[in-house]
């Protein structure tokens, strides 16, 4: 069986500029929202106090939120969480927030009013940790573009190295813009999911990118967009199998992974997606932006006979 | 003909079936039960281990099995239920002197425990627990090893008639000499008994001044040291507890993580984990007047004012008989009167010191200082700490003893925590929770199930769509990502690296993407029969014109799983190692192992076309 058997090749640099085009504005969108509107950060960065509670019936959050603000906790978030049963309580970081019972006194706010509440998870973070780790999670970030940069230069040559980091910011920068214009939560787990996008997205270039190099070596024209819009189109298959693929699984974790992984799902779904889209169009684009040619791929002169006899 | 050497073909198979063997114990489950361990440390005897099964007997329990394991006797219940209330019941019937704890013991059979297997272990997420990161003050160190040099070297140059004001600073102590003709002489005497600090001396007009600093390798050596040595109390404390299987570590520079899985009472646990509770004991002003000193807001020479739990006011001597450093034991027990106390027993050096005190101050009250530091935040939001002072007895000492008294004036609760608090010793440094993340016993049930739940119906849609698409090839791909599940687990359980909910979610999201190895791999076979080569050649080539592909592909997801790993904490890290411990199975088993099956199915004949 075969999905997608194309009588012609498609010609994905000739729409480059529509291409272009859409991806600007989503990075500038993005960008925007991240400006202005910033990230609805969890309390892994900001610090502060969340408690998760299960209640025997549908809770009624408009009475835990008056019995909250009774107790001196008036800037305590209440919303339901995964069930209409499921309380997520967040108070934002305060000076005066006591470490060692704030958890313990929420909950007696809660039982407070008669019904049976199960504590099922609280966390506490000090604002100087959530400080750290955001710095941390940034770093992680940028170390992590920075590597793979010197690996795709090592590998193949900066052009292409240039052209997929480009993609890869691309693809962290619109998922942090989506989380921000819906003002999802963001906390750690979505972090995590934004380096795993880079890795897999990665993944879909370097194999595009593989058969361009393999293409190059072998067609010796000087039509670098030829070459390129060959290479996308024989790999076309691989990159919508492995996409199907990990999106059916992501779909399978968001569906039954229960709310703590829904964040992290919904975010690699945006990835997968997004990241698809960029390895054939953001990298090549930007390869192409910086004129790549057949000399940049040809193997060290030594080679060029037993590469010849090989193919 | 493709044909795969013999080694090639025993290391897929040695793989596969060793892979099993060591994953085996995971899919046996555990089995709730209670520890219990004497608190001297001293093994349960034959006799202590028989009466404590007949009382559960008795009440009706069905044990699955009890047997020891070192030093304590470990008994195995059938449910949860049954395990916290045959703990309430143990609690009862062996009264003080036992640590009870609630522990999971896997189900595996002798055979594989023999072996030295063991299922991989869960994280708290899972399992349910506690989590806390604290925080060391190490500048508290510095400034009480500042403090205490100041004071040597101000009774140094006392001793010798020399003029001075010493003042203890950040770091480093600063000596004024109000002659200059003293400062050789000085600086002798502080080399002299402080050789390791730097010096510095000048002259100030008539004046001169000397300070002494603590070098950067010297500073770090303290902070360092009071961390270490803070961990150990935490163990101490941890151990007292009762948890079955604690982690207490360092992180960073002056960070300590501390997990306790299984814990029902984080309230109970943060209490006494972050507890820098002690106590000094001193003879009280009694020939001053307290209520005086009180209303004046100041204390006579020597003395310094104090409150009493009752709120009264007590003046207390400076010097300290002895501390709660110099305890080597501490229990708690029952005075004549029937109230509360903790019984204590003091080391040599303290001994000595109290049994003077109590022949000087006979029929003359003693006061039992308590002391904790708390940390509060200032105007600008910097934190500081504040050391809170209360007196909590100050009884008249009745006839000379030294080594082994009482401390009265608290409640059961009180004195159970503050034996135990004096057993586990002292913190070297004041610690402070940054963060606390308790996980409830039900969340993790339902994180296990559901995140089970979303490997099976991922693997399952995985497996029928490559079935459908890829045909033969596609089982055989199926085949390699069942063993990539096995060697991950069987990976884990070996590494004993925690499963958490992110490492579940890098199990799934490997499914995904092992099978990546395998589309590329089927894609370029297809590649090749198109254009005209046979199958076995097509076979040849789609495997070894695939694998720079999926190298280059892989190591760049590894990267960023690497990177992950250094940066990330707790649950980034479960991630990020099951994540690349799942890259670098599939290389495995994705091209060797199915090549190994192609090989056997199509290798030995001529083929005509390939089911691909």
């Amino acid at each position: 069986m075969e999905l997608l058997r194309l009588r012609r090749e498609i010609d994905f640099f000739g729409q480059r500029r529509i291409a272009t085009i859409l991806s600007v504005i989503l990075v500038l969108v993005s960008l925007g929202s991240l400006a202005t509107r910033q990230l609805n950060l969890g309390i892994d960065f900001t610090g502060g106090v969340l408690l998760e509670a299960g209640y025997q019936a549908d809770a009624d959050l408009g009475a835990i939120r008056s019995d909250l603000e009774a107790a001196g906790y008036a800037d305590a978030q209440v919303q339901n969480f995964g069930a209409a049963r499921d309380v997520l309580i967040r108070i934002p970081p305060r000076e005066d927030i006591d470490a060692e019972g704030v958890g313990e006194e929420l909950l007696g706010v809660l039982r407070a009013s008669g019904q049976q509440v199960d504590l099922r998870r609280v966390e506490f973070v000090g604002p100087q940790v959530g400080q750290e780790l955001t710095e941390r999670g940034g770093l992680a970030v940028l170390f992590a573009l920075l590597m793979i940069l010197l690996y795709v230069m090592f590998r193949f040559q900066w052009k292409f190295a240039v052209g997929s980091v480009a993609a890869l910011a691309h693809d962290v920068i619109i998922i942090l813009g989506i989380f921000s214009v819906f003002q999802l939560p963001f906390d750690l787990t979505i972090l995590a999911a934004a380096l795993a996008v880079i890795g897999y997205s990665l993944n879909d270039t370097i194999v595009v990118f593989d058969r361009i190099r393999e293409n190059f070596r072998r067609i010796r024209t000087s039509d670098a967009q030829a070459v390129m819009n060959t290479s996308v189109n024989q790999m076309l298959g691989r990159t919508v199998i492995t996409s199907l693929t990990t999106l059916l699984v992501l779909i399978a974790l968001f569906l039954f992974g229960g709310e703590a992984l829904k964040g992290f799902s919904s975010a690699l779904i945006i990835g997968v997606v997004v990241g698809t889209y960029s390895s054939i169009y953001v990298a090549g684009n930007t390869a192409l932006a910086l004129n790549v040619s057949t000399v940049d791929l040809l193997p060290p002169k030594k080679e060029t006979a037993n590469d010849g006899a090989v193919t | 003909m493709n044909r795969y050497p013999l080694w090639k073909n025993l290391l897929v198979l040695i793989a596969v079936v060793g892979g099993g063997l060591v994953a085996l114990p995971n899919i046996y489950g555990d089995d709730p039960a209670v520890l219990i361990s004497r608190e001297d440390q001293g093994a349960i005897s034959e006799m202590e281990a028989d009466s404590a099964r007949r009382a559960l007997a008795v009440s009706g329990f069905e044990i699955l099995g009890a047997r020891t394991r070192g030093n304590s006797l470990l008994i195995r219940f059938d449910s949860v239920e049954a395990q916290l209330s045959a703990r309430d019941l143990l609690v009862e019937q062996l009264g003080p002197g036992y640590i009870l704890a609630l522990d999971l013991v896997p189900r595996t059979p002798d055979w594989i425990a023999a072996l030295g297997l063991r299922p991989m272990s869960l994280g708290l997420d899972l399992q349910g627990g506690v989590h806390f990161l604290f925080e060391v003050d190490t500048d508290s160190v510095v400034t009480k090893r500042v403090e205490g040099y100041a004071d040597d070297f101000s009774r140094r140059l006392r001793e010798d008639g020399i003029r001075r004001t010493v003042q203890p600073q950040d770091g480093a102590v600063r000596v004024e000499l109000r002659r200059r003709e003293d400062l050789e002489r000085s600086e002798d005497l502080l080399t002299e008994i402080e050789p390791d600090l730097e010096y510095d001396s000048g002259f100030d007009g008539e004046a001169a001044w000397i300070t002494a600093t603590l070098g950067e390798a010297r500073l770090r050596e303290l902070r360092d040291n009071a961390v270490s040595k803070n961990i150990t109390i935490l163990r101490n404390r941890v151990n007292e507890l009762g948890v079955a299987e604690p982690l207490v570590q360092r992180q960073g520079q002056g960070r300590i993580v501390v997990q306790l899985p299984g814990v029902q009472d984080p309230a109970q646990a943060s209490r006494i984990l972050g507890s820098t509770a002690t106590v000094e004991f001193r003879i009280t002003c009694y020939e001053e007047n307290a209520l005086e000193a009180d209303r004046l807001g100041r204390a006579p020479l020597g003395c310094e004012l104090q409150y009493h739990t009752d709120g009264r006011p007590i003046l207390l001597r400076r010097a300290v008989i002895a501390d709660g450093g110099q305890l080597v034991d501490a229990r708690q027990g029952f005075d004549e009167n029937g109230q509360p106390a903790v019984h204590v027993n003091l080391a040599a050096r303290g001994a000595d010191a109290m049994l003077e005190a109590t022949q000087e101050n006979l029929n003359r009250p003693m006061g039992v200082l308590f002391i904790e530091t708390k940390r509060e935040w200032d105007d600008r939001g910097e934190p500081v700490t504040r050391e809170e002072k209360t007196v909590i007895s100050d009884a008249i000492i009745r006839g000379v003893f030294s080594s082994r008294f009482q401390i009265t004036g608290l409640n059961v609760v009180e004195a159970r925590d503050l034996a135990l608090l004096l057993r586990a010793g002292a913190l070297e440094a004041p610690i402070f929770k940054v963060e606390e993340r308790t996980v409830g016993p039900s969340l993790g049930q339902d994180n296990i199930n559901q995140g089970m739940r979303a490997i099976l119906v991922g693997l399952m849609l995985v497996v029928l769509f490559i079935s459908v698409y890829y045909r033969v090839f596609g089982m055989i791909a199926t085949m390699a990502l069942a063993a990539n599940m096995v060697l991950i687990v069987a990976l884990l359980s070996l590494l004993q690296a925690s499963l958490t909910l992110p490492g579940i979610a890098g199990i799934v999201l490997t499914v995904g993407m092992a099978v990546d190895a395998n589309v590329l791999i089927f894609e370029r076979i297809r590649e090749e029969l198109r254009n005209g080569n046979s199958p076995q050649a097509s076979i040849r080539a789609g495997y070894e014109k695939a694998l720079v592909t999926i190298a280059d592909a892989n190591i760049t997801t590894l990267i960023a799983a690497i990177v992950l790993f250094t940066f990330g904490t707790g649950p980034i890290k479960g991630f990020a190692i099951t994540l690349s411990l799942g890259i670098l199975m599939s290389m495995f088993t994705a091209i060797v192992g199915t090549r190994a099956v192609v090989n056997l199915v199509y290798g030995r004949r001529r083929l005509r076309r390939l089911a691909v």
